[in-house]
């Protein structure tokens, strides 16, 4: 069975390495600060006894306040995951750092959360539409698009 | 002496009859060998994850069945477990024995479907899918008997499954059990080791088994590159854990192990369903709950299940009302196309296309 | 001795998506309108015409109706039905069509098996050009006929008539092989009733 980390008591450990990293935590996941993502997920990556060497999914999700992206992350080795959570406040110029270097899994679903949610992933080689259409109005997968 | 050659691009699909539906790729040749590779995906995007915020819960079970088309079943499964994890509903132990016995029947089906297929594009024109066809013919039947429906089936349910299954199913059922073994050795002496497919396939498009996890890949994927990574022994969902199987593994990664992986697994798969069928308890097939408009705490959650392509997950955020707020769907075939890159650049266009073949994509679920 | 390709092309990959999306764009703009089926003719009462023509048409039809060869269009999920109807259990060679085509010069009929995105329309609608004359589309699934279950998606065809003309449609998510075939008898109908020298 996945053991579920749960993210206090991750956050715990985390906070000591990288201050100022969390902004929040709940029982299956840990809300990370946009600017200590990259140096977070270096560290979930590398350190013996987390290597959470497997990226299952990204999602993003708009609450129309904030866009929330969510990082499902898995260990092969110890089989247990962890959920990151990122917030972006920014709608009309979304950003958040691009984890491709750490996961190549990322890419391509980076790439559709940009072209369907339209936040832009820094960093990413290959920034562009991918499932629709380049002169396609609007980002569908957000809330206030009507599809008809 | 440095010799420059020119380059050139050339288009591979979207309308091409060996890319599985509308897959294109951008390859820049350098003579016959491809130096660059671009997917480009979106000639399929229905835009289902947009759809589901449209409709109930329960009326988007049927989308489900047109994501990965080839294994309908397994997605209904997926879907409603993701459902069930979100708003607490109970399913009975006899529908969770004859959702695993419609799963695994599933894989055989897209198994049957990815092996014919890839020797389809390794130059067996149409012969092997004939055969392929003739045993997802007995399989599909078995699912008209319970849904009444040959491709999109429709038939599981929030707590359990629609109807039980007729009389006549179960005998059918042991009836295909017994003959499949039999099938699966008769390609195994076509096919093992078969000179032709053994110089097209053996060695060709090696996924290491660090880039292989580096990329997330899931499914035969990963596994024949040597990662014994299965859900259904990993994280065991429904009632897996209660059934012995083996999870078969490749050692090098090239597109020969995939193919032995996948029919390995149908072979694992006729020995679940053989245990089940042992083990089916009496008793309802769906729980009390009323499940027509469901309204889920709010929450979120993610449920996923070995489907046979990969890890397919349901990723749903509920606001307390009767549509999703957001759902998204991890479609293995999607990000298993990740290493396409690393696969093929270095080998030539006809090798390409074996590769290709090899990864079993189904367009349904890549574009969504 | 090394082999170092420089790109150097006329246009960018970036210049080429950019054209897509126009085309497309440029597409969907016309085509908001259905195609009208081009059927009257069959309540129409032909002309009179003489013993060797009447000869003449029907043998030219029969030819017509019984090798029709189908191109590769199969986009999604009715593919898996139209695989089926042309396998082994139910063996589309029986009407003369076992031959699926994958370039639209060899075919005449078009078996538009599954969901149309905007995104692959003008690429279908080019097969379509490229197939010679005569051609006939059989629009299979909901689909193809409406958009289906999909109809409300931003990215979805409402029907394949709005890019080609379409001259038999099947019913059903997914049609079953069996209306497929009797799709096909019905076209094949059509086709025989057809009056080569009606003008
Ligand atoms: S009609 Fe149904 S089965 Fe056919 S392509 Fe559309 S959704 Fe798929």
């Amino acid at each position: 069975m996945t053991r579920a980390i749960s993210g206090e008591e991750l956050a715990a450990g985390l906070e000591q390495r990288i201050p100022g990293s969390i902004i929040g935590t709940s029982k299956e996941s840990i809300l990370v600060n946009n600017q200590s993502l990259l140096s977070l997920a270096a560290h979930l990556k590398t350190e013996p006894g987390l290597e959470f060497d497997f990226l299952s999914s990204i999602t993003a999700v708009d609450y129309y306040d904030y866009f929330e992206v969510i990082y499902q992350l898995t260990s092969l080795e110890h089989n247990h995951s962890i959920v990151l959570k990122v917030r972006c406040h920014d709608r009309e110029n979304p950003a958040i750092p691009s984890l491709v270097g750490l996961w190549r899994g990322a890419e391509l679903q980076e790439q559709e959360i940009f072209d369907l949610m339209g936040i832009r992933f820094e960093g990413h080689p290959n920034m562009k539409r991918i499932v629709l259409w380049e002169g396609f109005q609007g980002h569908p997968q957000r809330r206030d698009f009507l599809s008809w | 002496m440095v010799m420059k050659t020119e380059p050139l691009v050339l288009n591979i699909g979207p309308a091409h009859p060996s890319t599985h539906g509308v897959f294109r790729m951008r390859a820049t040749l350098d003579g016959e060998v491809i130096i660059d590779v671009e997917p480009i995906f979106g000639y399929l995007h229905r835009g289902i994850e947009k759809l589901a915020e449209e409709r109930t819960y329960q009326q988007f079970i049927p989308l489900t069945d047109r994501l990965d088309y080839v294994s309908a079943m397994g997605n209904n499964m997926a879907y409603c477990m993701a459902v069930e994890k979100l708003a607490a509903i109970p399913v009975p132990e006899r529908a969770e024995y004859i959702r695993v016995i419609m799963a695994e029947l599933q894989r055989i089906a897209s198994h049957l479907i990815a092996v014919g297929s890839f020797l389809n594009d390794c130059g067996a024109f149409m012969t092997p899918i004939l055969y392929m066809v003739r045993e997802r013919e007995k399989i599909v039947d078995l699912f008209e008997m319970v849904s009444g429906q040959r491709l999109t089936y429709n038939y599981m349910r929030f707590g359990g499954l629609s109807q039980d299954v007729p009389d006549e199913f179960l005998p059918a059922l042991r009836k295909f059990i017994d003959q499949m073994p039999r099938y699966l050795d008769e390609y195994d002496q076509l096919l093992k080791e078969n000179e032709i497919l053994l110089a097209r396939t053996k060695g060709v498009g090696i996924l290491s088994k660090e880039t292989a996890i580096n990329c997330s890949m899931t499914g035969p994927m990963l596994r024949g590159s040597g990662v014994p990574w299965d859900l259904r022994k990993a994280d065991p969902y429904s009632v897996y854990s209660r059934f012995e199987f083996d999870i078969p593994c490749g050692a090098r990664g090239d597109s020969y192990d995939r193919y032995r992986v996948r029919v390995e697994e149908m072979r694992q798969s006729v020995r679940i369903i053989r245990q089940a069928m042992e083990q089916l308890p009496v008793g309802p097939v769906r729980s009390k709950t009323p499940v027509m408009l469901i309204r889920p705490p709010a929450g979120e959650v993610y449920s996923h299940v070995e489907s046979p392509k990969g890890e397919l997950g349901f990723y749903l955020v509920s606001d307390g009302s009767i549509a999703p707020y957001r759902c998204h769907i991890r479609g293995p075939s999607f990000i298993n196309l990740t290493a396409l890159r690393e696969m093929i650049v270095g080998w030539k266009v006809a090798d390409a296309i074996v590769i290709f073949g090899s990864i079993d994509i189904v367009m349904g679920e890549v574009d969504r | 001795m090394d082999l170092v390709p420089t790109r150097r092309f006329v246009y960018s990959d970036a210049d080429l998506d950019q054209h897509e999306g126009e085309v497309i764009e440029a597409l969907k703009a016309r085509s908001q309108q259905p195609i009208p089926d081009q059927d009257q003719w069959l309540s129409e009462k032909a002309p009179e015409a003489g013993i060797l023509l009447t000869s003449v048409d029907k043998v030219i039809d029969w030819a017509r109706s019984n090798a029709l060869w189908s191109v590769v269009c199969f986009p999604a999920c009715c593919a898996f039905e139209f695989i089926s109807t042309a396998a082994s259990r139910f063996d589309i060679s029986r009407f003369g069509m076992e031959i699926i085509r994958a370039s639209p010069r060899q075919a005449d009929l078009m078996i538009t098996a599954g969901t149309l995105t905007w995104k692959m329309a003008p690429n279908v609608r080019r097969i379509y050009d490229q197939m010679a004359e005569p051609k006939y589309v059989i629009a299979m699934g909901a689909c193809g006929i409406s958009g289906g279950i999909f109809q409300s998606s931003y990215g979805v065809v409402p029907g394949y008539s709005r890019i080609v003309p379409v001259d038999v449609y099947v019913p059903g998510c997914p049609p079953r092989p069996e209306a497929l075939l009797y799709g096909i008898r019905m076209l094949q109908d059509k086709i025989s009733k057809a009056k080569v020298f009606r003008k």
